[in-house]
């Protein structure tokens, strides 16, 4: 027991100060990844203004206002902070392509347990830095807030954050394993990547869509990403449908598990030892 | 005048050497011409998406539906003209001063911007060009008004400019490398202060609107890049102004002073080079 803690607490440490390594072109980057949002926001100000002039009454898009639609943005770059998962299965891809996976089947220490425990690290070490670059932004556009969430909400919210952290990572796990049976997936990984973008609410509020396509975007798990959380901020899932999110979010995350090691399993066993 | 007709030979073998290449991996080719439209049709479904919910862009601006698929496809054109040409140049060079094989670009008897700006052509990036130009075709043919030659003639030059625009701040900040060793991120840079140029100008308002659209106006141009030719094709607002003539004059004057910064921060970061790695 205390050997296990002793290995996870040595590799959550090294990760940690491998990632402090660079930390000044990390701070740069990640303020300058709200730059695309400040066009964002001056583009729906022109729609809600052009709405707002032609249909003479408080506009909205979707059930958002202009105040939501801002909000909406910030908080699904809150979302994407936990749920996205940089270098995660490109990473896995390499290993298993050029061989080096292998240590993993030498070593007692489990695959997975590692990238988690890695990307934990990463992770803990993002927010600390990355917490300056969003406070001031969120400070600056506090206006947009208009209402915040109320008690048991923010328990929801919280927990739907560490969910999607969790499924962002079982998800592009599995989709690196894949790697076992393909090798080349790179093309793979572009077409997830983009999918994910438009159907992660990421790029707009997936309640914008029309009919069927809401409900097929509504159907599978990539919405728990960057929209559920949000959608949650800003009380667009309410009472039961809000724990059934969360419920639905849960199973999601318990089934990308189970599938994720099912996968690493039967790779391992397919496994052919490339590059020496 | 030899020296362009050298300058010409020496691109074009550049540009078959790299088709070549292309073809060597053919399906890794079609991929790159699949996955990066798929980016393109992704954002227009985007547009389409807006445009069910409102019927323009920004009250009075002009910019209705089709008007602004023409600016989508303008920008397009632009910008797969850019990376086709340029884009990966941009990062290889970073790549050749880590490594020190930009002293070989620098012994060659030609000029060394123009050798390592063009060495190799993305021809996947067509791809996205033929995408561009067909919208263009498509949203200026539901627009009412005929498009005169003259119209043509000045959309072809001033949509040069745009590529010369962003090229030149493209190889500006490639160039810094030469001072910082390695610089991933400013490429980034690069595309996050492109991304500025995806809408219509007219969206910059406010108090905080005001200023981004000056400085992306007059000192980093990307604005006038692809607002002036999309302007110019559509005319949103036509009977226009006294005023307007200056805007579509600063195409051509935006993109002679970003090249002749462009060239001078190159030829200056040239001199700072210290050969690595031999």
């Amino acid at each position: 027991m205390a050997s296990t803690a002793s290995t996870a607490w040595t590799i959550l440490r090294i990760s940690m100060e491998e990632r402090l390594a660079y930390r000044g072109d990390f701070m740069l980057g990640t303020l300058m990844r709200f730059l695309p949002i400040v066009t964002q926001i001056f583009l729906w100000a022109a729609v809600f203004s052009e709405i707002e002039a032609t249909t003479n009454r408080g506009a909205t898009v979707a059930g958002y206002g202009y105040h939501d639609m801002v909000a909406y943005y910030l908080l699904t770059m809150l979302s994407r902070a936990f749920s996205s998962m940089p270098g995660l299965a490109s990473g896995i891809a390499r290993e298993i392509r050029s061989g080096t996976v292998k240590r993993f089947l030498i070593q007692p220490v489990d695959m997975l347990y590692f990238l988690f425990l890695y990307r934990l690290a990463h992770k803990l070490v993002y927010y600390a830095v990355a917490v300056v670059p969003f406070v001031l932004v969120f400070y600056l556009c506090r206006g947009f807030f208009v209402e915040t969430p109320q008690g048991w909400v923010w328990v929801a919210y919280v927990v739907s954050l560490l969910m999607a952290f969790l499924l962002g990572f079982f998800l592009e796990a599995t989709i690196g394993m894949l790697s076992f049976w393909f090798l080349e997936v790179s093309s793979l990984l572009f077409i997830y990547m983009l999918l994910s973008f438009f159907c992660s609410g990421h790029m707009f509020p997936i309640d914008m869509l029309p009919e069927p396509w809401a409900t097929v975007v509504k159907a599978i798990p990539l919405q728990y990403l960057a929209y559920f959380p949000a959608a949650v901020f800003l009380g667009k899932v309410q009472g039961a449908a809000m724990i059934g999110g969360l419920l639905m979010q849960a199973t999601w995350v318990v089934a990308f598990f189970l599938l994720a090691r099912w996968a690493w399993h039967r790779g391992a066993r397919r496994y052919s030892a490339f590059g020496g | 005048m030899r020296g362009f007709a050298r300058a010409w030979s020496v691109f074009l073998t550049f540009a078959r050497n790299s088709l070549i290449r292309d073809m060597t991996f053919r399906a890794n080719f079609l991929i790159e011409l699949v996955s990066s439209s798929a980016w393109v049709f992704m954002n227009l479904g985007f547009y389409l998406l807006i445009f069910h919910y409102t019927p323009s862009i920004g009250v009075g601006t002009g910019w209705g539906k089709w008007e602004f698929f023409a600016f989508a496809g303008t920008g397009l054109i632009i910008n797969s003209l850019t990376s086709m040409f340029f884009m990966t140049n941009g990062d290889e060079f970073g790549e050749m001063i880590r490594t020190g094989t930009l002293d070989f670009a620098l012994l060659k008897p030609i000029d060394t911007q123009f050798l390592v700006s063009l060495q190799r052509v993305e021809w996947s990036s067509a791809g996205n060009l033929v995408v561009g130009i067909v919208l263009v075709l498509v949203a200026t043919s539901r627009l009412a008004g005929a498009i005169g030659p003259g119209q043509v003639i000045l959309y072809l030059a001033f949509v040069l400019c745009g590529v010369v625009i962003l090229y030149s701040l493209l190889f500006s900040f490639a160039a810094t490398s030469i001072w910082l060793g390695r610089n991933t991120s400013l490429l980034d840079f690069w595309f996050y202060i492109v991304s500025f140029s995806r809408y219509p100008m007219e969206i910059y308002q406010g108090r905080l609107g005001r200023p981004i659209r000056w400085f992306f106006s007059f000192v980093v141009p990307v604005l006038v890049a692809v607002n002036v030719p999309a302007r110019e094709l559509v005319r949103p607002l036509y009977p226009r102004l006294a005023s307007d003539w200056l805007f579509t004059l600063s195409a051509p004057v935006a993109a002679a002073a970003s090249f002749a910064v462009c060239r001078w921060i190159f030829a200056r970061a040239l001199r700072s080079y210290r050969s690595a790695s031999s």
